[in-house]
């Protein structure tokens, strides 16, 4: 396997804090991979140091053959590298094609106003906001601001999309059409790293799953082998907890 | 092309003011065509990117000492001109290298201590500015009249310019790319935005045509010192012009500089002991009630932008 975007012992310090801590993935091209990790465990940082936000304090990120760490995010982002935002980012003056358009012109090759609107456009249809195209950014509920973001993404043609928790507060309804969404953009040949908290979504999804805590990856694999890790459930439950359930197991085998 | 028509009508107009034979509408002429540059050329690093430069007297000052200083050397007016606005875009391009990475504020008390920094460079370097005595510049050997009517029109023609440079920029890429900076910086570069080179290119455009304004000042009033040309006020006045007018638009900083003037002329000379306080209250006025300028007046009004807030905490407390 030729992975499309490899991180080989990716460091990232704040100060005096390891939000990351020797982190190694490898990601093969068409892969949907699940992060995920409790609140803090450095999630975010990971799709912020591939996306060119900062540059590792150690370690190497490739993409596609190329080394990418320390390069700024439009080069990464031209390169093939999406991202959407935990905190939906759009530009809030303007309308919704706009905002589409942004990628579509300054990412994806040297488009004209005609091209980058006619990419934004196919964009919009596919996310299904073709309608409100002419609505002001600032103007759209979450569900449609989320979508939004997953739109500018899509109009940069990118290879590899991080996805930065697109279903954190919509409702059940709403996240059955995300998922649709992202079925879709992962069929079109697109590979996907979802940060996810919905255990159902990542179960839906991923074909494998890497799971962080404290900074450092903790498991990884198949969504089965990683929800009966003792460690993963230890960082998600607690020690008690884990430990409990470890005590249950020896009992029984004891008994 | 229907639209840029009327403007070219009213240049035209407006260049046909020598006709009059009034001098003192000619130097008035000259001052608004001055402040139009000043004000457009702000528009490009305060209203399309949306980072509150206060450096124009900088800019205006290095132009007019760049033009003065060659022109002492012997150097043809036109030709110094052109050099002021170039030793103008160049000093633009490597103080916006150092200092466009900063934000907000931070931003602006650093592109306002510039211009206090060539003051002061200035008045000691006096074996080549004449320090605190000032500069004169060569005699021109043609009438009053002539050269009223010459600086008249040089103005004006860089006011075109600087109009012409504003409607290129906001009809290409660099526009909108400005405008997403403006906007969400951060999420520029995500889209693919390289947000210094573009940082770097407003900031040439806020400075090259100011440059040549400086020279063009210096020429006309054959001379100049330290304190006029590097006035805190020089850097003031194009912000409110533009905000006066319409940030961000292409004709609103033209607008605001004529109605500027207007009230300079008609309210200020009558009212100059509290000078000062009307220019703070006029600012006062245009922050809180009129955020779009005059031509915000004449776009559909804006609706509060109600929902982003509550989204945005909920997400962020979570
Ligand atoms: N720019 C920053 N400066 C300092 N600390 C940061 C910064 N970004 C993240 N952190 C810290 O790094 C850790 C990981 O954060 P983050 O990646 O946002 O976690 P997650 O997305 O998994 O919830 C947290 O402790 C957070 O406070
Ligand atoms: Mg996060």
């Amino acid at each position: 396997m030729t992975a499309i975007l490899s991180l080989d012992n990716v460091t990232q310090r704040f100060g005096g804090l390891t939000a990351l801590d020797a982190v190694s993935l490898d990601i093969a091209p068409g892969e949907v991979v699940g992060l995920i990790g409790p609140n803090g465990a450095g999630k975010t940082t990971l799709v912020n140091m591939v996306s060119g936000v900062y540059k590792p304090s150690t370690g190497t990120i490739t993409f596609d053959g190329k080394r990418i760490d320390g390069l700024k995010s439009y080069q990464i982002a031209r390169l093939g590298v999406a991202r959407t935002y935990q905190v939906v980012q759009p530009f809030p003056e303007m309308t919704v094609l706009e905002n589409v358009m942004s990628p579509a012109t300054f990412a994806a090759g040297n488009l004209g106003v005609e091209a980058a609107q006619e990419k934004a456009l196919e964009a919009l249809r596919f996310c299904g906001l073709d309608e409100q195209a002419q609505m002001r950014a600032s103007e759209l509920t979450l569900a449609g601001r989320k979508r939004l973001e997953l739109a500018k993404s899509l109009a940069m043609d990118p290879k590899v999309l991080l996805l930065d928790e697109v279903n954190a507060g919509l409702n059940p309804a709403e996240i059955d059409l995300a998922l649709d969404l992202i079925r879709r953009i992962s069929a079109k040949g697109v590979t996907i790293v979802i940060i996810e908290h919905l255990m159902k979504v990542v179960m839906n999804l991923c074909s494998r799953i890497v799971v962080l805590h404290h900074g450092a990856k903790i498991a990884e694999g198949t969504p089965a082998e990683v929800t009966s890790d003792p460690h993963v459930i230890e960082a998600y439950l607690g020690n008690r907890y884990a430990r409990k359930q470890a005590g249950e197991a020896k009992e029984g085998a004891d008994g | 092309m229907t639209r840029v028509l009327p403007v070219v009508l009213v240049i035209a107009l407006v260049a046909a003011l020598p006709l009059l034979g009034d001098n003192y509408l000619l130097r008035l002429g000259t001052m608004g065509a001055m402040y139009a540059v000043m004000a457009l050329s702000w528009n490009v690093i305060g209203g399309f990117a949306g980072y509150p430069s206060f450096a124009t007297a900088a800019f205006f000052g290095l132009g007019a000492y760049t033009g003065a200083i060659l022109q002492g050397a012997g150097v043809y007016m036109p030709l110094a001109w052109v050099a002021a606005c170039l030793a103008a875009a160049l000093f633009a391009g490597l103080l916006g290298l150092a200092i466009l990475h900063l934000k907000g504020h931070y931003f602006a008390i650093a592109s306002l201590v510039v211009a206090e920094v060539l003051l002061e460079i200035t008045t000691s370097w006096t074996s080549l500015t004449g320090g605190g005595m000032g500069l004169n510049l060569p005699i021109l050997r043609i009438s009053v009249d002539a050269q009223a009517r010459l600086f008249f029109w040089a103005m004006l023609a860089l006011a075109s310019l600087t109009l012409a440079m504003n409607w290129i920029v906001a009809n290409h890429r660099l526009g909108f790319g400005l405008r997403c900076i403006r906007q969400n910086e951060d999420a520029s570069g995500m889209v693919g935005i390289n947000t210094t080179l573009y940082k770097v290119i407003a900031f040439i455009l806020s400075a090259v045509f100011v440059g040549g304004a400086g020279a063009l000042y210096a020429s006309w009033v054959f001379y100049i010192e330290p304190p006029d040309v590097f006035a805190t006020l020089t850097s003031v006045k194009p912000i409110v012009m533009a905000l006066l007018g319409g940030a961000g638009t292409v004709l609103g900083p033209v607008i605001g500089a004529v109605l500027f003037l207007v009230m300079e002329e008609l309210v200020w000379r009558n009212l100059l002991e509290i000078h000062a306080a009307a220019l703070g209250i006029l600012i006062v006025i245009l922050i809180f009630f009129l955020p779009g300028g005059v031509l915000g007046l004449f776009k559909r009004r804006r609706k509060p932008a109600a929902p982003s807030r509550p989204l945005a905490s909920a997400e962020a407390g979570r």
